[in-house]
C-alpha cells in the first residue's frame, strides 16, 4: 500500500464484510507531537480472542477465496517502520477497532493519498451501511458521513459527474482548511 | 461558481444542477443496466484498482452508459487484479483481468457498447459446449 488512503478503503472493506452497518474512520493527526493516528471501529461482528490473535498473521485469512490475508499485517508493517505502533482490540458481537499510528515526519510514513477519492468510492458502493469520517487537525476537524449526504442529494444517481465533483470538491476544501497533511 | 464547502453548498448545487441530473430510475431495475463490479481486497487495492474504478465511472459517464459501478471483496484471482466483473443485462457476468486504463476503455469500447469478447477474461463457470447440450 503507497499512501493511508489505500490502507483505509482496504481495511474499511474488512469491517464491510462483516456486514457493520456502522463503520466510523478516524484521522488524527499533529504537528506538535509529531503523530498521526488512523482508527477504523465498527460494530460488526468483532473476533473471539483467539481470532484476534491470529489477525496480524499474514497466513491467516477468514476467507475461503485465498490463503493469505495481507490486509492488517501491512498496515501493521508500515506504522511500525514508520516510528509508531499498531493495536487492534474486538469483542465478538459488538465490533472491531483497529488502530494505527504513524510518525508524521517520519520518512517512511505513507503519505494521506487521495482520500477524497476514496470515500467517494466508499460512499457510492456501501449506501446500506453507514460510514463516517474524522480529520482533526490542530487547526480544526472535519466530519462527513453517509447519512448527511444521504439526506441531502436524495434520489439521484452519485455517479453523476456533477454530484461527484460536488462531493470531492466538499471534502477537498475542507481538508484544506483545516491543514490535512498530504 | 464558488468552493462547495458545506452540506448546504452541496445542496444548492445539487438543485442547480437539477435538470443535468437523471433521476436514479436505474437503482429501482438493477437488473436493467450494465453492473460493473471492481474488485477491492488488498490484492485489488495494492494493484490499482482504485484508479481502475475512478477511470471506469469517468469513462462511463463521457460515453452516457447507464451503468452501476460498484466495489466488490477478493474473488480469489489475485494474480489478475485489477480484476473487473461487467454484468449486461440479461447476460452471464464476465470477469476482466490485468484491468488498467487501457483496458477500461478496451472493455467499454468493445463488450459493453458492441458485445464484443476481448483478451484477457479470467474463466469463472468453466461451461463447455457439452455442458450446454
Amino acid at each position: 500500500m503507497r499512501t493511508l488512503s489505500e490502507h483505509i478503503l482496504d481495511i474499511v472493506q474488512n469491517s464491510l464484510r462483516v456486514r457493520a452497518t456502522l463503520i466510523e474512520i478516524i484521522v488524527e493527526e499533529n504537528k506538535k507531537n509529531d503523530l498521526c493516528a488512523l482508527t477504523i471501529a465498527d460494530n460488526g461482528c468483532g473476533m473471539s480472542s483467539k481470532e484476534l490473535q491470529q489477525a496480524t498473521d499474514p497466513f491467516f485469512t477468514s476467507r475461503k477465496t485465498r490463503k493469505v490475508g495481507l490486509g492488517i499485517p501491512l498496515l501493521k508493517q508500515n506504522a511500525e517502520t514508520a516510528g509508531g505502533r499498531f493495536s487492534i482490540k474486538s469483542e465478538p458481537g459488538a465490533g472491531t477497532e483497529v488502530k494505527a499510528e504513524f510518525k508524521l515526519s517520519n520518512i517512511d510514513r505513507p503519505p494521506m493519498g487521495d482520500i477524497w477519492e476514496t470515500l467517494y468510492q466508499l460512499f457510492l458502493s456501501y449506501k446500506e451501511s453507514e460510514l463516517k469520517y474524522h480529520h482533526i487537525t490542530e487547526y480544526g476537524d472535519f466530519r462527513i458521513g453517509s447519512a448527511e449526504l444521504k439526506k441531502v442529494l436524495g434520489n439521484v444517481s452519485w455517479q453523476q459527474k456533477e454530484i461527484r465533483n460536488g462531493i470531492i470538491e466538499l471534502i477537498k476544501t475542507n481538508l484544506e482548511e483545516i491543514g490535512a497533511t498530504k | 461558481m464558488t468552493k462547495i464547502k458545506s452540506l448546504d453548498d452541496l445542496r444548492k448545487m445539487k438543485e442547480e444542477a437539477q435538470s443535468k441530473i437523471r433521476l436514479r430510475e436505474n437503482s429501482d431495475h438493477p437488473e436493467e443496466v450494465v453492473q460493473v463490479k471492481v474488485g477491492m481486497a488488498t490484492c485489488g487495492i495494492a494493484s490499482g484498482a482504485k484508479d481502475t474504478m475512478k477511470y471506469l465511472i469517468e469513462e462511463l459517464e463521457q460515453e452516457a452508459i447507464e451503468a452501476i459501478v460498484t466495489q466488490t471483496g477478493c474473488m480469489g484471482f489475485c494474480y489478475a487484479e485489477p480484476t473487473v466483473e461487467v454484468t449486461i443485462p440479461n447476460k452471464e457476468p464476465v470477469l476482466f483481468g490485468h484491468v488498467g486504463k487501457e483496458k477500461v476503455h478496451e472493455i467499454i469500447d468493445s463488450y459493453i457498447k458492441r458485445g464484443e469478447l476481448i483478451d484477457g477474461i479470467v474463466p469463472l463457470n468453466f461451461k463447455t459446449i457439452d455442458d450446454e447440450l
